[in-house]
């Protein structure tokens, strides 16, 4: 057929072609930075910041699996983030220290949390589906910060991070930050090929139109529910990883504010691109962390006691940010960057 | 095997008072091309609808190649041979004409449970898909983003991606609905060439396409089927004329 060979050799759109080199030069940063931060004379401090920006890349990005790609709004993302994290924390506090235990455990415990919670939730659709998926979210926290032999509302302290097949290397900040960055590119590999495969496509055409999934001979639930288990397993990985980050863990971590910034985060960076979810997250972790002083720069025309007040309320400023980037970069900050390719 | 491809037997279906489905009798024969005509708000679409599983009957059965389908969900029905297109048009918008035609394949090839490789270069799948496009008529479309097609065009995709779940009967739901005089006459020539492969059951209002592609033709007014017959015996029948009356001239 020589239609089919113009076919397969057909140009992807030039926009999306200029844009692939975009999750290269996201994680070549992250490779970079840590060499920069050397150098930047505040290693440590830049090390942590940045170690959270992936972990919180890799939970919105699990969750941009199941928004962006599936169409399902989950309200209770953080659930998965506070699984991953007690994982950790309540192994360790009964002396299982090593990663080797503590991750299967944190990914098994996440995959059940989201099989069970995922097949009662995939039985609402819309408003329903993000209350219910709030609800159940709200259930673990409320069991967590009931927890008095874990610490209850104040949480436990870790007695040290996890151990790496009896190795202590994770200790050092440079290999949590490594680690770290190999968990977030093996996740996003993973799901680059789940969304590019056969599954994947099923799950893209359940989200355009269910009932015509339906009309051709699929279950669309069988693929919504594996999908919200795998990425239900990434947010626990990365609920693993904060916990190691903090060496601390609490039932704050699985708050349904907590699940708010995720969806945001997700939002910012642009649904259903996957890196566009990781460089939302970097974006809202940093201006979260450098608003102050950004506001206390900007304000240098006002007397003194306004720009303390002012810098001292940053989230006045952060809110109102976050609202006008919404409302104006349509498609989060992917869809500028797309707009920006075309012109 | 039964000398019928569907059968349905004394299908009944009812919203409070309102009989939409009234003691149902009708048969389709395998090869035919059978057409369900009758006025506005006859019922026809919510017979569809319980053959293809949207809706479930309440009472009656539905026999599909002999098997009894009555309570099987639409994805099963669809695995039996059972294809449907949809009266207002049903398509992935942001997929492309293509990757519309070819998910319907992957459907019935192999297992979708595949998570590595890339399933737009699966050529297995695209090479049926194209041709099922070549049959419509939309090869020369197949990269286009289905939401970009004419609205005539994805009625054809709609053909197309129907004919791909390689069915033993396709149910038509008004598939010339909101097209052109150009569009419908592309559609009916498509439908001309399908009707000689599979059997096909019609629902449509253009009494002309009926006419000129109907093997037999039921008439359906207020829930009941009141005649089957061919296409000349239905223009003959004085029962058929009333229920017309007033309504649109048959023919």
């Amino acid at each position: 057929m020589t239609q089919m060979t113009q076919l397969q050799s057909a140009p992807m759109p030039s926009a999306a072609t200029r844009l692939d080199f975009l999750p290269i030069a996201v994680f070549a940063a992250f490779a970079v930075a840590p060499f920069l931060a050397s150098s930047s004379g505040a290693e440590g401090y830049v090390l942590s910041l940045l170690t959270r920006v992936m972990i919180f890349g890799l939970a919105a990005m699990s969750l941009d699996l199941i928004l962006g790609y599936g169409a399902m709004v989950s309200f209770g993302h953080a659930a998965f983030f506070g699984i991953g994290a007690y994982a950790v924390g309540i192994l360790a506090s009964h002396g299982v220290e090593d990663a080797i235990i503590q991750v299967p455990v944190a990914l098994a415990a996440s995959a059940l949390f989201a099989a069970l919670t995922g097949a009662v939730s995939l039985r609402t659709k819309g408003v329903y589906f993000i209350m219910i998926t709030l609800a159940f979210a709200q259930m673990l926290y409320f069991l967590a910060s009931s927890l008095a032999a874990y610490g209850g509302d104040d949480g436990l302290t870790l007695p040290s991070r996890s151990l790496v097949a009896g190795s202590g290397f994770l200790d050092n900040d440079f290999a949590l930050y490594g680690a770290t960055l190999a968990c977030l590119l093996g996740a996003y590999m993973v799901s680059r090929s789940i969304v590019g495969s056969r599954f994947g496509r099923v799950l893209r055409g359940t989200k355009e139109n269910a009932i015509r999934m339906e009309a051709i001979g699929f279950q669309p639930f069988h693929f919504q529910l594996a999908t919200y288990v795998i990425s239900g397993m990434m947010a626990g990985l990365a609920g693993c990883l904060l916990a190691n980050q903090a060496e601390f863990v609490s039932p704050a971590f699985m708050t349904w504010q907590r699940s708010g910034e995720l969806i945001f985060m997700v939002v910012l960076g642009g649904l259903g691109s996957l890196h566009g979810a990781i460089i939302g997250a970097a974006a809202f972790i940093l201006l979260e962390e450098f608003l102050p002083e950004i506001v206390h720069a900007a304000t240098f025309f006002l007397n003194d006691d306004l720009r303390s007040r002012l810098t001292e309320n940053w989230q006045m400023v952060f809110g109102p940010i976050l609202i006008l980037i919404v409302l104006f970069a349509r498609g989060g900050i992917m869809g500028v960057l797309r707009r920006g390719s075309h012109g | 095997m039964a000398s019928s491809l569907l059968e349905l037997r004394s299908l009944q279906k009812a919203y409070g008072a309102i009989r939409v489905t009234d003691n149902v009798n009708l048969s389709v024969r395998p090869g035919e091309l059978h057409a369900i005509i009758g006025p506005n708000g006859a019922g026809k679409t919510t017979l569809i609808h319980q053959i293809s599983g949207i809706l479930s009957p309440d009472s009656g059965q539905i026999l599909f190649d002999g098997e009894d389908v009555t309570h099987l969900p639409m994805h099963q029905r669809v695995r039996r041979g059972l294809a449907r297109s949809f009266q207002i048009t049903s398509i992935l918008p942001a997929f492309s004409a293509l990757e519309n035609v070819a998910l319907a394949v992957q459907a019935r090839s192999g297992s979708s449970f595949r998570f590595f490789g890339k399933v737009a270069q699966e050529s297995s799948l695209n090479e049926a898909a194209m041709e099922y496009l070549n049959v419509v008529g939309l090869g020369p479309r197949a990269r286009v983003m289905a939401g970009l097609l004419s609205h005539g065009e994805k009625r054809q995709l709609e053909l197309a991606v129907g004919l791909a779940t390689q069915p033993k009967l396709l149910l038509l739901d008004e598939p010339l609905a909101g097209t052109g005089h150009e569009e419908s006459l592309r559609v009916i020539e498509t439908l001309k060439q399908l009707k000689n492969r599979i059997t096909i059951m019609l629902i449509e209002h253009d009494m002309d396409a009926v006419f000129s592609l109907a093997d037999r033709v039921s008439v359906l007014v207020y829930g009941r089927v009141i005649a089957t017959d061919t296409p000349e015996g239905i223009r003959a029948n004085e029962e058929v004329r009333a229920a017309y009356l007033g309504e649109e001239e048959i023919a």
